[in-house]
């Protein structure tokens, strides 16, 4: 389990792209905004937490595809389906290695680009909080849609369309908190939520995407 | 014959207009696909009968 | 028929029993739907007095009603038939689910744009980001995900199974989003809600043509159900057929 963890970690990183693909999105769309919006320092600071969660979602689903997807054209998910390892941990695995690649960089960037958005002081623990404690079911759901479309062919616009839909609990969650945090009120019950629909994610929807994967492989 | 809609005409108007537009154009299109599909099954099934 | 049936039995046993039964149906169903929706809606549109706090706009709760009660218990439908699909591998249950999306993106459709277009006299403006309306859109971009889905993959038999279990997933996740939005807005304004609840305000004057109403839009999607269902078990056969005249 390990050797195909620390597999998937080097491949992402060997690949070129994959790896600092999404981080340099996430600065992009954070630098976008202000030309978008205007530069009043005040009008930011009110939309950071909410830019940021966006643009961190966005750059979670621009390397979904990957996921599976490369494993999938060489063959080795075929090999990789009839090891002893269950497709559960196998998907679990690989959820684990996207959010590892993508999600720990961009949770770990984030107070850098508030600074861009003059994000409150309180705003950027509860940013890094958030973000982290969201991420990894941004990943899990975004293994789902991938387990989903890896047979079609061009399915990148279809996982969207499939995969953001379901990003809207945590993303509201999730911002919510950052918000109330650079606000100064009180961020537990959000943290909690967020928190649930995290471990909820994790506990049942390999099932599911190692389902789907079965449905694809067959 | 026209009730009197006073000054929300316009809302009322369009939502039934474009209401009942949605619903004729889901069972046109629904009519249309299920006309098209019978003449092709019975193309094929002709071909079939015609061959065994 | 006979003839045809004996080729496989097994395979085609359900699908022309239903094909038998719902062609018996559908004229039915189908007048039963147009003459409901023709009485409820003239009736609705024609012969009720205009509310005293909301006018004329009062008579858009006879789409909108229907409609939102449809576009969710269409989902629910679909729901179910995946499920039968899953556990019991019966075609005609698939292929219902796959029928019944396009008329729920209808009928969710419908309820947005009535929606909108009465929110704008009512609250003052077209869109507001209440629980209520927040929810369908979700729903909505469901929907759209599903056919989506549907329409991407060849093989019909994984098709079946990777949306049925997208259905599953989706239900929950909106229920989810559903009660996130609730908790979301609230957050924002607390107690400023928008929403009006249908059946709190309606007096009888209202409420028996929006029954009529509401039966003409179930009627409506049976009889959508069964044409659409006919429609697909159709296409499959002759996929069927076209992939044995290949293998000969």
């Amino acid at each position: 389990m390990i050797a195909l963890l620390a597999r998937d970690l080097r491949l992402a990183v060997r690949a070129g792209g994959g790896f600092g693909l999404g981080l340099a999105f996430f600065l992009i769309v954070t630098v976008l905004v202000p030309f978008g919006v205007g530069p009043e320092t005040e009008l930011l600071a009110r939309i950071a937490p909410g830019i940021l969660w966006i643009g961190a979602l966005l750059a979670c689903l621009l390397s979904l595809d990957r996921i599976l997807a490369l494993d999938w054209e060489d063959g080795s998910l075929d090999l990789l389906a009839t090891a002893p390892l269950p497709l559960e941990a196998l998907v679990s695995l690989k959820a684990l290695a996207h959010w590892i690649t993508t999600g720990l960089p961009l949770v770990l960037v984030a107070p850098a680009l508030g600074v861009l958005l003059s994000l409150p002081a309180e705003g950027y623990l509860w940013i890094l909080v958030s973000l982290a404690l969201g991420t990894p079911a941004l990943s899990v759901i975004g293994t789902f849609g991938a387990a989903l479309t890896v047979g079609i062919k061009r399915g990148g616009l279809l996982l969207s369309l499939l995969v953001l839909p379901l990003y809207v609990p945590t993303l509201i969650f999730g911002a919510e908190a950052a918000r109330r945090g650079a606000e100064g009120f009180s961020t537990a019950t959000p943290l909690a939520l967020l928190a649930g629909i995290t471990f909820g994610t994790i506990a049942l929807l390999p099932f599911a995407s190692a389902a789907v994967l079965r449905i694809n492989l067959r | 014959m026209m009730p009197d809609l006073g000054k929300y005409a316009f809302a009322v108007l369009a939502s039934y207009g474009s209401s009942l537009a949605l619903l004729a154009v889901i069972v046109w299109a629904s009519l249309r696909r299920a006309r098209r599909i019978r003449a092709d099954l019975e193309k094929v099934e002709a071909r079939r009968d015609g061959k065994s | 028929m006979e003839q045809r049936a004996t080729a496989s039995l097994w395979e085609w046993a359900n699908p022309v029993k239903f094909l038998r039964l719902s062609g018996w149906l559908l004229p039915w169903v189908s007048w039963g739907a147009a003459i409901c929706l023709a009485v409820g809606l003239v009736w609705g549109f024609f012969f009720t007095p205009d509310d005293f706090r909301q006018g004329s706009t009062v008579k858009i709760i006879y789409l909108h009603v229907p409609a939102a009660l449809m576009a969710i218990n269409i989902w629910i439908m679909m729901l179910v038939t995946s499920l039968i699909w899953v556990i019991r591998r019966h075609h005609v249950s698939a292929l219902a689910a796959k029928a019944a999306a396009p008329v729920g993106v209808v009928m969710t459709a419908i309820a947005l744009v009535t929606g909108a277009l009465w929110g704008q006299p009512m609250w003052g403006t077209w869109w507001a980001w209440d629980p209520r309306l927040t929810s369908f859109l979700i729903l909505f971009l469901f929907y759209l995900g599903y056919v989506a889905l549907w329409e991407a993959i060849e093989n019909p038999d994984t098709a079946a199974d990777l949306t049925a279990i997208l259905c599953l997933v989706g239900s929950v996740f909106a229920l989810l989003s559903r009660y996130a939005v609730l908790f979301w807005n609230q957050g924002l304004h607390q107690g400023a809600s928008l929403s009006l609840d249908a059946e709190e305000n309606v007096h009888d004057v209202f409420y028996i043509p929006l029954l009529v109403c509401i039966a003409g839009f179930v009627l409506l999607f049976v009889a959508l159900l069964l044409l659409r269902t006919r429609t697909e078990i159709r296409a499959r056969r002759i996929k069927a057929l076209q992939a044995r005249e290949r293998a000969a």
